[in-house]
């Protein structure tokens, strides 16, 4: 497979990740729009890990290796930023009864 | 290395401090005998005493000294800090000792990102800042504008690392490595897919640090957060956020200056313009507070945009200079019910002392001569004079700093000039004591500000 492939693929899927979190207004949706912002960013990350890893595997056989490693931590850091995003969210519920980021403004004024 | 280790350990202690005892007293000695315990270890790394030396990093942390000079800065500021507001830490919640643990595991993060080597560290060192701060903004759980402003930081702060993340992934798919050295060596002219990265690397920082225009999460956050950890996260955090700015950028990208400088002083003018117009027209102390951060941030941008030896070390100082002064008001703004600037109204017939050093801090945040901040903002502008490329950017600051004056002097004038009801601050002789220590070294530091960096330098070279 070409890697440009993988990159209009990855690049599409973080597109979409950004469009929803600038666009919906419900928290949950937003939260799961930021998820698939850095699922895309893994994608990525494996493709050019996998196309490093061709290229310089006469060299060393662990070749590209390192790109594999941060995905996970990508994935122990979003599980962190998940268990905490989620206690917010669900405190905001607990006190408006609604998960919908218009009735955010109180701070403007 | 002392610092990362001890600093994670200490949090954890923190956390079983909370199950042993009930005393939150107890608490509180414990968080900082601790953290002068961490201070002191961090001056030892510095004077060469290494208590891990035998832990392979594999060349992701380097350690130079100007992160150990700012860890010991930022450690000492939070010391401070403990010092002055950890009382009004119980009044937040219940849990006084996860307080002070999450305070030490963003130290820890501070720590990293103080001395990262690879992409990897970056990453993890901000996230190991962010989330903590994120339970620290919403920790009123009942009050609805902490919620907000929890909410608020953390969507826009995880955003901003998926940003981040694929800046970096983009950098990785050109250059095949993590490690900042390998990313600068024949990174002489940006290809596509490198400018891209270093565009959203850019924005991604520029997010983490509030500059404009990425600052609209700003005021809102730093507004509805309990006000005592308002005050940690917009003076150590943010001056680490630009820590690890400077280094990412002369790290990876120092050799193609020249492309993205000018981008880089837009950013800063805009910074300077809007956080300084905007802050003007604030009805609250508390929330111009917030807006003047962002002005300041425009200040220590210069050294992102001049990038020389004279831009770090002015970095370190206007650090310092800015946390304490920050720190101080923050501590004063604590004692006070009512936050708007009528709320200051005869402040200085009742509180003489609160309002003499009050004014101090904020002589200094404005830059006067004879203050920490003056020489601050000197160095700033000195630095991007000796760069060369960007005098039009001198200007701007000059002219910003000019408008700066005006809405710290409404609090001043507020203290001394008006006459307000009487409003019941009670304070105790200790945190008088403390705020004039301060307000003296901030003096002494705008007094001999050569004196004190050379003591310090050769501290280090001895």
């Amino acid at each position: 497979m070409l890697i440009e492939r993988y990159i209009y693929l990855a690049i599409a899927l973080f597109c979409i990740g950004i469009v929803g979190v600038l666009a919906r207004r419900n928290a949950i949706i937003i939260f799961m729009c930021i998820e698939l912002m850095l699922n895309a960013v893994n994608l990525l990350l494996v493709a050019f890990s996998k196309m490093h890893h061709v290229a310089g595997v006469a060299k060393s056989a662990s070749a590209g290796i390192d790109g594999q490693l941060f995905v996970f931590f990508i994935m122990v850091v979003a599980a962190a930023e998940v268990s905490v995003g989620l206690a917010i969210i669900v405190m905001m519920y607990r006190n408006t009864h609604s998960v919908d980021v218009n009735f955010l403004n109180r701070l403007k004024h | 290395m002392n610092a990362i280790v001890i600093s994670a350990v200490l949090g954890v202690v923190m956390m079983f401090c909370g199950v042993f005892t009930n005393s939150k007293t107890a608490v509180r000695t414990v968080a900082i005998i601790g953290l002068l315990g961490l201070v002191v270890s961090n001056v030892l790394d510095m004077g060469g005493y290494h208590f891990f030396e035998k832990v392979n990093v594999r060349g992701m942390l380097s350690f130079d000294i100007i992160g150990l000079l700012f860890n010991t800065i930022a450690f000492g500021s939070t010391w401070i800090y403990f010092l002055l507001s950890g009382r009004d830490m119980e009044r937040v919640g219940v849990n006084l000792a996860e307080y002070f643990a999450l305070i030490f595991f963003v130290l820890c993060g501070i720590a990293i990102v103080s001395s990262f080597n690879s992409l990897l560290m970056l990453f993890l060192g901000i996230e190991i800042i962010s989330i903590p701060l994120y339970i620290l903004t919403g920790s009123d759980k009942r009050n609805l504008k902490s919620n907000e402003a929890a909410l608020k930081y953390f969507l826009m702060g995880s955003f901003s690392t998926g940003i981040m993340l694929m800046g970096i992934t983009l950098i990785y798919g050109v250059k095949g490595s993590f490690d900042m050295e390998v990313i600068r060596q024949g990174t002489l002219n940006l290809t596509p897919m490198i400018a891209a990265g270093l565009l959203l690397l850019l924005f991604a920082m520029s997010f983490k640090v509030s500059a404009v225009p990425f600052h609209f999460w700003t005021p809102d956050a730093y507004d509805g957060a309990p006000t005592v950890f308002t005050s940690f996260m917009a003076t150590i955090v943010k001056v680490a956020g630009f820590i690890a700015f400077i280094r990412l950028f002369e790290g990876c990208f120092g050799d193609v200056k020249g492309q993205w400088q000018l981008l880089a002083a837009i950013i800063t003018a805009a910074t300077l313009f809007i956080g300084n117009i905007t802050a003007v027209f604030q009805q609250s102390v508390k929330r111009m507070l917030s807006y003047s951060s962002i002005a300041q941030a425009g200040f220590m941008l210069f050294a992102l945009v001049a990038m020389n030896n004279m831009a770090k070390e002015g970095m370190i100082f206007y650090a310092a200079a800015y946390s304490l002064a920050t720190i101080g008001i923050f501590a004063v703004l604590l004692k006070m019910k009512d936050y708007t600037f009528e709320g200051f109204n005869g402040l200085a017939k009742r509180q003489p002392v609160l309002a003499a050093t009050n004014t101090v801090f904020l002589l200094s945040l404005a830059g006067i001569p004879a203050t920490a901040g003056f020489w601050a903002k000197f160095y700033m502008l000195s630095a991007a004079v000796e760069d060369g490329n960007v005098l039009w950017l001198v200007i701007v600051g000059v002219l910003c700093a000019a408008i700066s004056v005006y809405y710290y002097f409404r609090v001043i004038q507020a203290m001394y000039f008006k006459d307000g009801d009487p409003q019941e601050i009670e304070t105790s002789r200790s945190f008088k004591g403390l705020l004039i220590v301060i307000a003296a070294v901030v003096i002494l530091l705008g007094i001999f500000p050569h004196w004190l960096l050379n003591q310090l330098y050769s501290f280090f070279y001895l």
